[in-house]
Formats: structure tokens, C-alpha cells, sequence
């Protein structure tokens, strides 16, 4: 027997219009951990998906320990030991997390189809309790935030005591603390014989974790390498075929003094607490904080998204009303959400449909008849100025590769001729080449005279982009920085301020949160 | 990792609170202020008798509504319900009167047509993907042509078999205990309502029924086979809605061919008041009973009152929308 737990050789595979794996190859030694890479709609996903038995290939071979497999279907491949994290989250939410991590498993009861609950909610304790992730097994799925969610999923997925664990993009949402915990599951399992495929767009996370590394272009294998000897930019060019050169960070031009947007005294419940900032003209305004801190929710409220306890919203000076996000968007603000599949896409809809949304009257005529030339016009224009990857503007964005969903709602705000645009977390799950574009276009965005309030947890890329930085902590901002004298360590130091640190006279106001980190 | 217990523990035990008892909740507390309302309006609507006929009109919509409930939690919806039970109603008749079959195989053959329709339903959607709506309107469809063709146009009565009627109005209890005469029909209501909320809670089938609704691609992902379960629960929802067809030809003493038609909303009707969501995951069975009374304690009471029949549709309607209405605002406070 040789030392390959999976061999896949020559793997092809097309959907309507795209030919998203060209006689793909990968393998998996038994105990390695073996990253996955490639840009926005290489076929890294694909490629996975047909091991896991999601799609099916139309040619190639699947060697499993010296004998070829045929898998048709997740179960058939549960069977064989494989077992894959998605990169979008798949929980059901009304169900409880022990009822989701034993899906389609659930211990029986004296009868075959009776459930055993008590029996499961004490398996699932055990499982989270060996993931050191503390976790009541009866929550409902809904009730947790995005990064513990991820972390049910990383559960789920080692509940099948699989040979072969393939993990997309896992860390996508998680925080610090939870990666690090992430990192030493990995790396329990790789020393236990597990073989797992890890896919990740965070090329300095591949050094840390991975043994060797195997990069993917348009569908095709371009090579395996060494994860150690290899450099960073080695494998960035493989990506993209070419040497890209990072720029050195540049902070755009400084802004006008104009204030674009100004909020005031903004409340909501125990996740905004008295929130106040300006946006200027032409600035780049970066929030910073640990996942939970509550930046995405002062977006939501200023979007008008979620109601709010009080506060108020100016608008180039003037104060206006914003319950809605169609008050937002006629005040010319738009908002590119964290979480693209539930609030930013039609998915059933396709490009062109999903761009011209929610500049939609744009596109009507005299009669609220639909300019159908236009609206392709503008599509087209957005495809090639963002790259997006798709066959045509008719496809489905739902058939698009998670980066490129990303990019579709970028084009979608800029085409609504937003003044004031909120990206949060813009670059999530985006390769390194989309990156800096998604970069240049802020920087771009920013000369024209927008506004941009950018939310990101990656503090480099905070620094690398903004004019100033406001950091939030617990619902409240605790410092606002300018770029040019703010530090990681000192952008660290405000979002963990924790409340008892910050009370005005001194007196601790409580208690219970000092050694609290990363909650969601 | 290491906190966020307490927070997490808070956090299950109110949304424990919040989705499921605060809705029964809220639902049985409608009943109960209708309830008292109608009592304070008509003597005559706390009389034993009365109470015994509303549970009576309510056993049939009632075991209906047990059946679109778990239809409604995969984020389906079942339109054939009404016509599959006339259908399932007329076979039965079939069985009995013209063939002169025992009364139980007479059952037996009620209740698999109703599977059997079920099934084809279930199978329409989940294998051929034709949208719930579509495939259960043209089994509606479907159902009716074939109950009349069936019947000739005529209603079967039971006349032969005079034990056929028992089966819902005759009183078991009453026989064993005199004086507390109950009709039959409630305890099959409630005898099926237990089969139910044993199938939601406690077997494979209710769980699938339930993930299907809340995340059906995730569901599939986990490597459960979605096509069989989903089939699955709509020949569950047909068996039950063979169930009501035996129930109203015993209550009617005779299968009318003609009937059936708007049963299926008032089914759909009680389930939604009852709080299950029509965008699927979630639902309980004693919400839907609830629902199924709070429908017929007020078309008993509006009718008590002398209100013309179109007002209480009309007052129906604004009810079912105002039960909705109640619960959304109930789950945007979250
Ligand atoms: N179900 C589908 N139907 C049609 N096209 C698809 C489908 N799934 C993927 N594709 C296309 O196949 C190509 C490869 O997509 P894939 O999701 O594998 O990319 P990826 O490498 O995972 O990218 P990302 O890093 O953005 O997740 C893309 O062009 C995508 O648009
Ligand atoms: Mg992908």
C-alpha cells in the first residue's frame, strides 16, 4: 500500500458555460495537513465538492487507498471516511447544535425510528468538550454567532471520525483565539493519521499549518510544493500567473473637510452603546475590532437595516430619518454586508439582475419600462472594471465562486451611485489578486469624493487603507486613531478595552467582563 | 473559547421561552378570551352540548391540519388535503356500501388512499421538482375528478351499516362511564394529535421534516436523503387526510362526492394561527390543535350569535391575518 490516502488524477468538470476543472489533479498523504490554493473561481471548491460527493466529475479517477471509488453522493462519501466543511455556513438554524452535528446519525431509541435525544446531546457534549468549545449541545443553531457557528461546523464535520477531512476556507469567520484553537485540532488529527485538505485565501496561515501546498489556476493543477521551502510570493504568482508586486501601503490623498455622514448618540440595546462619528468627504474610514465588537451592527443601523433605540443621522450637514434601507439608499448610502448570502444577493437571480438592483430606476424609462440595453451595458462594464469571473452576465450569481459573489455587490452599490458606501469586511474569502484591486477601487472610490467606512478584522489591511480608525469594543467606541500614528498593538489595546476599563470616574461599573475574549 | 457558558445557557433557556411556549401560549390564551367572550354573549354556548359539537366540527379540520402542519415545517404546503379526503372518503363508501366489505378493511382502504395520493404528491415534488404549490393543486384537481367519477356524481350512504356512524358520533367513554357521553370523535382528534406530536418530537421522520425546512440544501449535505423523507412527509400528510375522509363519511353517514373543496385552507388556517411558519423549521402539533379550535369555537359562536355566514368569513380571515400579524411582531422583538 502506498503512503496516498486519495490520488485524483485528470478530473474534468463543466457547468453550463464553464469549464471549471481541466484535468485537475490532487493528493493526500495519510497525517498531512495540505493546503489548497488559487484565486476567486479556480475550481478549488469544485474540486473538493466531487471528492465529497456534491457533484459528480465527468472524467477522471478517484484512487482511495490503491482502489478506485465512485462517489455519488455526501452519504456515499461519509461511508469512505471523507468528510468536508463548507465554506458557507450549512447548519440549520431551528434545529439544536447536537441535533445538527448528528444529522442523518442520530442515535435510535428501542425502536429503529424513534430518536434517542438524551443520548445525543450527551455525544455531542462529549465531542465539544474534546474541542475544548463550550457550547450547551441544546442551543438552538440561530442563537450562536457566525464564528461558533463555524466552529459547530468544524464539530459536525469531526464527528465522522473521517480519514479525509476537507476544510474550505474555516477560518474565514473565525477570531484569533478560535483559529488558534483551530490550528491545534489540525494538528491533533494530522499526528492521529488524518489527511486533511485545507483551502484558504490567508496565505500566511499556510506556512503555520500546512505540509505541503498545491496551487490551482482556471480548473488546472499548476503545482504541489513544499509548504516550508516554498515563499509567499512563489506561490502568489503560480496563482496568477504572474509576478504581482504589492504595492507598499499607500493611504490615499488626504480628504476634503466636508462631513459626509455624522451620527450621533446612537443606541441599540446592549449592542450599541452611544455611538458617535463623523465620515468625511473623500476619507476612508476604517472600524476596527475583535468579531462581536458591534461593528457590523452600527452599519446595519445606519443602513436602516435594524431599528434603533435613538440616535441621530446627518447627512452632508442636514439631519434626516433613516428607518429603512430604502431611506438609505435615496440618502445615497449603501452597505455591503458580511455576510453576502443572506443579505446581499439574489442568488436565484442572475449577474446583470443583481447589479443594476439597487440602482434600479436607473434603468427606467419614462413609462417604468425596463431598459434592458442599459442595464447589460452597466453589468458588462462592472464585469470587466472587478474581474468577476462568470461566462456571461446572465449567469445565476449563485453559480458563482464566493469571491466573485463578493464582487457582484460591489458593483451593485456602485452602479446605485452611492455617496456614502459601508463595506464590511469587503475582502473576506477574496484572493490576494482581488484584494488589491478591491483596494485600488476604495482608493479610487475615495478620490472621487465618496465616503467609505470599511470594517475589518484584519488589522493590516485596516492600516494599509484607511484615514482614520475608529475601534469599537462591547458596543461602544473606545479610541479613534489617525493612520498615520496608530499601530496594531495600539488598535489591539482599544478593542479590548473592556468596559470596567473605561468607566468615566473610576468605579468599576462591572465585573464580568475583564477576562472575557473574542465573544461573538 | 474558554467563556461565553453563562451567556450561552441564558441565551437557549430564552429562546426555549420564546419560540415555543410563548406561542402556545399566546394561542391558548386566544382561545380561552374567544371562549369566555362567546360564553358571556350566549348562554347556550357553554352548554356540554355545544361544547361537545364545536370538538365534534373540529376533530375533522382538525386531523387535516395534523397533516399540512408537517407539510408547512419542510416549507411545503399541501392544497390536495380537502379533495384527498373526500376521495379517500368515497373509497371507503366503495368498500363498504357497494362492496360489502367488513368496516375495518373499509378503514384500511380509506386511509391508503389518502397515503397513496400523499405519496404521489411527495413524489411529484421530490423527484420531479415541480413546486409544492403546482403539484398539490393539480392532486387536488385530481382528487375531485376522481371522487366524482368514482361515485357517479352520487353521495354513498351508509345506510347497511349502521356502525359505520359510530365510529365518530357514537360515545365509547359514555358507554363505559354513563353520563359523560363524549363522542368518539374527540379522542380520535386527540388520539391523532398524540401520533403526531409523537412523530414531530421523538422520530427520525419529524427531525428530517423539520431540518428540510429550516436549511433543505444543508440537510442534504449531511448526507440525508431528501428526496425520500420529503416524500416521505407528504404520504404522511395524505394518510392523515385519509383519516379525515373516514371521519367526516362516519360523521355525514355517507361519502358526498361534491364536498372538500375549502377544507384545505381552513386546514392550512389552523396550522398557521397555531404558529407554525410557512417558511418552514418550525411548528408544533399543539399549536395546530389549538389553531384548529380557536377556528371552530368561533364559527360555533359567530353562528350561535345569528351572524350572517359571509361575516364570519370575513371575521375568519381577519383573524388568520391577525394571528400572523401577532406572531411576527412577536418574533421581530428578538
Ligand atoms: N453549480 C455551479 N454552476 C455553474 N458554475 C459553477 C457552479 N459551481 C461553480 N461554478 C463555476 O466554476 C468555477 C470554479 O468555482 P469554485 O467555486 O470551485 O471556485 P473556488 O476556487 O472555490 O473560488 P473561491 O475562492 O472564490 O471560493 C467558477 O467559475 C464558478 O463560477
Ligand atoms: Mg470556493
Amino acid at each position: 500500500m502506498s503512503d496516498y490516502l486519495v490520488k485524483m488524477q485528470g478530473i474534468d468538470k463543466s457547468f453550463p458555460g464553464v469549464r471549471a476543472l481541466d484535468e485537475a489533479r490532487f493528493d493526500l498523504r495519510t497525517g498531512e495537513v495540505h493546503a489548497l490554493v488559487g484565486e476567486n473561481g479556480a475550481g478549488k471548491s469544485t474540486l473538493m465538492k466531487i471528492l465529497s460527493g456534491i457533484y459528480r466529475m465527468d472524467a477522471g479517477q478517484i484512487i482511495l487507498k490503491d482502489n478506485e471509488v465512485e462517489i455519488p453522493s455526501p452519504r456515499a462519501a461519509q461511508d469512505l471516511g471523507i468528510s468536508m466543511i463548507h465554506q458557507e455556513i450549512n447548519l440549520m438554524n431551528h434545529l439544536t447544535l447536537a441535533q445538527n452535528v448528528y444529522i442523518g446519525r442520530e442515535p435510535r431509541g428501542v425502536v429503529r425510528f424513534m430518536l434517542d435525544e438524551n443520548k445525543l446531546n450527551a455525544q455531542t457534549k462529549e465531542l465539544f468538550a474534546s474541542m475544548r468549545l463550550n457550547l450547551d449541545p441544546r442551543t438552538k443553531a440561530a442563537d450562536l454567532t457566525v464564528a461558533k457557528q463555524q466552529m459547530v461546523e468544524i464539530a459536525k464535520a469531526l464527528s465522522f471520525n473521517s480519514q479525509v477531512l476537507i476544510m474550505d476556507e474555516p477560518t474565514a469567520a473565525l477570531t484569533e483565539a478560535e483559529i488558534d484553537e483551530l490550528f491545534r485540532i489540525i494538528r491533533e488529527l494530522r499526528n492521529k493519521g488524518v489527511g486533511i485538505v485545507y483551502i484558504s485565501h490567508r496565505l500566511e496561515e499556510l506556512k503555520q499549518i500546512s505540509d505541503r501546498i498545491t496551487v490551482m489556476r482556471d480548473g488546472r493543477t499548476i503545482d504541489t510544493v513544499d509548504a516550508q521551502t516554498c515563499s509567499i510570493d512563489q506561490i502568489i504568482s503560480m496563482m496568477v500567473g504572474r509576478t504581482i508586486f504589492e504595492a507598499a501601503p499607500e493611504i490615499p490623498e488626504k480628504p476634503s473637510q466636508d462631513i459626509a455622514l455624522e451620527v450621533r448618540n446612537l443606541n441599540r440595546g446592549d449592542v450599541i452603546r452611544d455611538v458617535s462619528f463623523q465620515l468625511k468627504k473623500g476619507e476612508i474610514l476604517g472600524f476596527a475590532g475583535l468579531m462581536g465588537a458591534g461593528r457590523t451592527e452600527v452599519a446595519r443601523a445606519v443602513f436602516g437595516a435594524d431599528p434603533v433605540d435613538s440616535g441621530e443621522f446627518f447627512v452632508n450637514g442636514e439631519l434626516v430619518q433613516i428607518k429603512s434601507p430604502k431611506d438609505a439608499v435615496a440618502h445615497g448610502i449603501g452597505y455591503l454586508s458580511e455576510d453576502r448570502k443572506r443579505y446581499g444577493l439574489a442568488l436565484g437571480m442572475d449577474v446583470e439582475e443583481n447589479i443594476a438592483l439597487a440602482g434600479f430606476s436607473k434603468f427606467l424609462g419614462r413609462l417604468g419600462t425596463v431598459n434592458q440595453t442599459a442595464i447589460r451595458d452597466t453589468a458588462t462594464h462592472y464585469v470587466d472594471t472587478l474581474q468577476i469571473k462568470t461566462p456571461s452576465v446572465e449567469q445565476r450569481v449563485r453559480n458563482l465562486s464566493g469571491g466573485n459573489q463578493q464582487k457582484v455587490v460591489i458593483g451593485k452599490w456602485l452602479t446605485a451611485d452611492t455617496e456614502i458606501l459601508i463595506f464590511d469586511e469587503p475582502t473576506r474569502g477574496i484572493d490576494v489578486g482581488a484584494k488589491s484591486e478591491i483596494y485600488h477601487l476604495l482608493n479610487d472610490l475615495a478620490q472621487q469624493g465618496k465616503s467609505i467606512i470599511m470594517i475589518s478584522s484584519e488589522l493590516p489591511e485596516i492600516l494599509r487603507m484607511s484615514h482614520r480608525i475608529v475601534v469599537m469594543c462591547e458596543g461602544r467606541i473606545t479610541g479613534e486613531l489617525s493612520s498615520a500614528d496608530a499601530t496594531q498593538e495600539e488598535i489591539m489595546r482599544y478593542a479590548t478595552q473592556r468596559r470596567v476599563l473605561v468607566s468615566a470616574n473610576g468605579e468599576p461599573t462591572n465585573d464580568q467582563g475583564i477576562e472575557q475574549n473574542g465573544v461573538g | 473559547m474558554a467563556t461565553q457558558t453563562g451567556e450561552t445557557a441564558a441565551t437557549s433557556k430564552r429562546s426555549f421561552l420564546r419560540a415555543d411556549a410563548a406561542q402556545k401560549l399566546l394561542a391558548f390564551s386566544a382561545l380561552i378570551i374567544i371562549f369566555i367572550f362567546f360564553s358571556l354573549a350566549s348562554p347556550f354556548f357553554r352548554t356540554p352540548d355545544n361544547v361537545s359539537s364545536i370538538l365534534v366540527a373540529t376533530a375533522v379540520n382538525g386531523v387535516l391540519a395534523l397533516g399540512v402542519t408537517f407539510v408547512i415545517i419542510t416549507a411545503g404546503i399541501d392544497l390536495s388535503v380537502g379533495t384527498v379526503m373526500t376521495l379517500s372518503a368515497v373509497m371507503t363508501g366503495v368498500a363498504v356500501t357497494n362492496r360489502g366489505l367488513p368496516i375495518p378493511v373499509g378503514i384500511i382502504v380509506g386511509l391508503l388512499t389518502g397515503t397513496t395520493a400523499g405519496l404521489i404528491s411527495g413524489l411529484m415534488i421530490a423527484r420531479m421538482k415541480i413546486p409544492p404549490f403546482i403539484a398539490t393543486l393539480g392532486m387536488m384537481m385530481i382528487a375531485r375528478g376522481l371522487s366524482l367519477v368514482i361515485s357517479d356524481v352520487k353521495p354513498i350512504y351508509f345506510n347497511d351499516t349502521p356502525v359505520f356512524r359510530e365510529i365518530m358520533m357514537g360515545s365509547v367513554v359514555g358507554a363505559l362511564i354513563p353520563g359523560l357521553s363524549v363522542p368518539n370523535a374527540v379522542f380520535i382528534l386527540f388520539g391523532a394529535a398524540l401520533v403526531a406530536a409523537f412523530i414531530l418530537g421523538k422520530t427520525v421522520l419529524g427531525r428530517y421534516a423539520v431540518a428540510i425546512g429550516s436549511n433543505e440544501e444543508a440537510t442534504r449535505l449531511s448526507g440525508v436523503n431528501v428526496a425520500n423523507w420529503l416524500t416521505a412527509v407528504y404520504a404522511l400528510g395524505g394518510a392523515f387526510s385519509g383519516l379525515a375522509g373516514v371521519m367526516i363519511a362516519s360523521r355525514l353517514n355517507s361519502a358526498q362526492p361534491a364536498l372538500g373543496i375549502g377544507y384545505e385552507l381552513e386546514a392550512i388556517a389552523a396550522v398557521v394561527i397555531g404558529g407554525t411558519s410557512l417558511s418552514g423549521g418550525e411548528g408544533t402539533i399543539l399549536g395546530t390543535v389549538i389553531g384548529a379550535l380557536i377556528i371552530s369555537t368561533l364559527t360555533n359562536g359567530l353562528r350561535i350569535l345569528s351572524v350572517p355566514q359571509e361575516w364570519q368569513m370575513v371575521i375568519t380571515g381577519v383573524i388568520v391575518v391577525l394571528a400572523v400579524y401577532i406572531d411576527i411582531i412577536r418574533r421581530r422583538g428578538k
